[in-house]
């Protein structure tokens, strides 16, 4: 404010369209200041997340050039681990609002503090999320084709349009909570409720409704009995809500060791006792279709007999299969023993299993059964190859990337050392 | 190890200045690094043009539009595959349902059809790639579990039958439910088909179909100048562009023009009827009237155009 407007005091002279631009300006200015800016070991992770994505965007274009015929797909096996991980990002991505429920439904005051590391964790999962059925499609150019108004979009009949929906809406509606509320906090004013609360009840229904939809994917297809369950959206949910906190105790831990911002135990106590029934629902969801199958038998369960047991010789998921299974009961043994709350590594070493007990469970535990044995019972196997690995730690990474500088942006308002002047 | 990732925002101006620069050098090395990373796309780009890029959807077409993209597609045919075709879009017939039948009593498992439409489709040659795979299946059940697409002996073996799978045709299909973008549909003869032009290759009717019946285009199709199939329809046997979906389409470029599917033509025991079902002098009618008629996976609910019997 300059001397010759002293008159005219700035309380009451109405805020103009000029004055939201330069401060939402500057607020992005400095963010982009705080996003760049940190220590060696920012720098050096920073480095090696871009040499990876750089690595996997490298055979992501090979793969547009040369076709998809480059990864180990096939005519019987047509999905694989881009569309596996996307169906686990999905997860991830609704897992957040675990921590919204709490701080927003029950009032938990030190959860409502740190529940913009779940908020951030939902906008960087559905990056992911996008970005795998990017790289899974055979033509990438015509992407445009699936835009409401300019393309033709088969809504609501094909459940894919559905789900371009929700994960977008989902993705734009954590962007408006976590940027109003970073915004407000930079301005140094109190966030208005009406501008973020209902939009935060809206996310937590819209966080089921993702991972819904994407069940419905699946198990809307009677061609594949393996997916044509109605217990799918239900397990996808309870996994969902065991891969998110665990990932979220885990950042909590690290932003807690590299950043002045105040986690509390508070927190990880909550999430600790949702994974602790979550995982039990999920065990016990796994079981009940287990039973289902074998105890049914017939060839409507080959695709369940081949994932845990191999069939006809051909076993490639049976290691994968077992792996999940014994990672996640160990996960439960450890949260569930009351030496948790002591014993910190028992909590990493719990969520770390859970993690990727679950990753694999929604992903090749999942998404590849579907197919094998496939609609004419011919046993086709599948296993990711160096591309998909590539193109899949490429996607990790940059998603990672945008984690963190989130995070930092986010941190960095909250301890006020981004703020307004 | 304290605020690592926080580290002094406001440094002194002399860091802010290097500080500043290196960000730049590291921005600057980054794009350059991303680009390279890109420079595949640049070796696959000169095979699209804009005007296919802009291409709308099949059904919004106009005559005119349809004539220069059948022209542009014949040149790319050349320019390709060194092959002079003729591409025409032919449009299904009023008072025309096609369906397929198949004796089961009477095919040996030859794979002379699926050869048939190896050819007669412009399939990749490398791949060996057919719309028919056929099953050699054991006397006394039709429980797909028990067949193998697999088999290679002398046929038809003793205690064995063989079941010819290809699309259905189905009249409740999955496979244009579940695509996201109506690049498939079903046409007013009953023929399911594909814009090679619009498919955006997510795999999602590969996923959806029970049948088996849909093929993607993994990569570029090969197939020398001289084995080019050169009598082709927008909607069936042009060369497809890689990274699409594609499927039988009762050959509709030969049976919209009175001609019958070269499949059926390949067949050396007969055991093919294909028709139209409201034609009642039909064979195809006969056969549905005086057969006991099965179709695949009835339970599923798609109601198949293609229907199996046996003799005895």
């Amino acid at each position: 404010m300059s001397p010759a407007t002293i008159a005219a005091p700035s309380a009451t002279r109405p805020v103009t369209f000029a004055d939201h631009t330069r401060r939402y300006l500057e607020f992005l200015g400095k963010a982009l200041g705080v996003a760049t800016d940190g220590g060696w070991l920012f720098y050096g992770w920073m480095t090696l997340l871009t040499a990876v994505a750089l690595v996997g965007t490298h055979a992501w274009a090979v793969q547009v050039r040369d076709g998809m015929g480059v990864t180990a797909m096939s005519d019987h096996v047509s999905w694989g681990l881009y569309i596996a991980n996307f169906t686990f990002m999905v997860g991830l991505a609704a897992g957040g609002v675990m921590m919204v429920i709490p701080a927003y439904l029950y009032h938990d005051e030190k959860m409502h503090d740190v529940v913009i590391v779940g908020e951030l964790l939902a906008v960087a999962a559905i990056v992911m999320c996008l970005l795998f059925v990017v790289v899974d499609l055979g033509r990438p150019d015509r992407f445009w084709h699936l835009l409401p108004g300019l393309g033709r979009f088969n809504f609501p009949i094909s459940m894919l349009t559905w789900d371009v929906i929700v994960l977008n809406g989902y993705l734009l509606l954590n962007l408006h909570i976590c940027g109003y509320l970073l915004y407000m906090r930079f301005l140094g004013r109190p966030p208005a409720p009406r501008w973020y609360v209902p939009f935060v009840f809206v996310s937590i229904i819209w966080a089921i409704s993702i991972h819904t939809v994407t069940a419905f994917l699946y198990c809307g297809l009677g061609g594949r009995p393996f997916w044509n369950t109605a217990l799918l959206a239900p397990r996808f949910l309870a996994s969902a809500f065991v891969s998110g906190p665990a990932f979220i105790i885990l950042a909590l831990q690290v932003i807690r060791r590299l950043s002045s911002f105040h986690v509390g135990d508070g927190p990880i106590k909550t999430l600790l006792n949702i994974m602790r029934v979550t995982i039990l629902i999920n065990l016990l969801m796994v079981a009940s279709e287990i039973f289902t199958e074998f105890y049914t038998g017939g060839s409507h369960t080959s695709a369940a007999r081949y994932l845990y047991f191999g069939s006809h010789g051909h076993n490639a998921l049976v290691p994968w299969i077992w792996t999940s299974v014994a990672f996640t009961v160990t996960s439960a043994a450890f949260l569930l023993c009351p030496k948790v709350h002591e014993k910190l590594w028992m909590l990493d070493i719990g969520c770390v299993l859970a993690f990727v007990g679950i990753w694999i469970e929604k992903g090749m535990g999942l998404i590849i059964p579907g197919f094998i044995p496939s609609t004419l019972h011919e046993m086709v196997e599948y296993l990711p190859n160096l591309t998909e690995w590539q193109i899949t730690a490429g996607i990790w990474a940059f998603g990672l990337m945008v984690y963190t500088v989130v995070l930092k942006v986010a941190l960095a308002v909250f301890t006020n050392q981004l703020r307004h002047s | 190890m304290s605020d690592a990732m926080n580290q002094d925002v406001t440094p002194p101006t002399g860091a802010t200045t290097r500080r500043t620069a290196l960000k730049a050098v590291g921005a600057t090395l980054g794009a350059a690094a991303f680009a390279q990373a890109l420079a595949p796309l640049t070796e696959w780009t000169p095979n699209l043009s804009v005007a296919e890029f802009l291409q709308k959807h099949y059904r919004e077409l106009t005559r005119e539009q349809m004539a220069e993209i059948l022209t542009r597609l014949e040149n790319e045919a050349r320019e390709r595959y060194g092959a002079e075709v003729s591409i025409e879009d032919v449009p299904p017939a009023d008072g025309v349902q096609f369906a397929y039948a198949l004796n089961l009593s009477i095919c040996i498992g030859c794979r002379k059809c699926a050869e048939a439409c190896h050819r007669e489709n412009n399939h990749d040659r490398s791949t060996q790639q057919s719309y028919i795979r056929v099953l050699e299946m054991e006397k006394g059940s039709i429980d797909l579990e028990k067949g193998t697409a697999d088999y290679d002996h002398p046929v038809p073996q003793k205690d064995k039958f063989y079941m010819p799978v290809q699309c259905q045709q189905c009249d409740r299909p999955p496979c244009v439910s579940v695509c996201p973008v109506e690049a498939t549909w079903k046409e007013k003869d009953g023929i399911v088909v594909v814009d090679y032009n619009w498919c955006i290759g997510c795999r999602y009717c590969e996923a959806a179909c029970p049948y088996h019946a849909r093929r993607f285009n993994w990569s570029r199709p090969q197939i020398p100048k001289e084995e080019v199939n050169p009598v082709q329809a927008y909607l069936s046997n042009r060369i497809r562009p890689q990274g699409v979906m594609e499927k039988c389409t009762f050959c509709l470029h030969r049976t919209r023009n009175g001609r019958l599917p070269a499949c059926l033509e390949a067949c050396p025991t007969g055991a093919r009827v294909f028709g139209n079902l409201l034609d009642p002098k039909s064979e195809i009618r006969w056969v549905l009237e005086n057969k006991r008629v099965f179709v695949l996976k009835e339970e599923l609910g798609t109601r198949p155009r293609f229907y199996y019997f046996f003799d005895e």
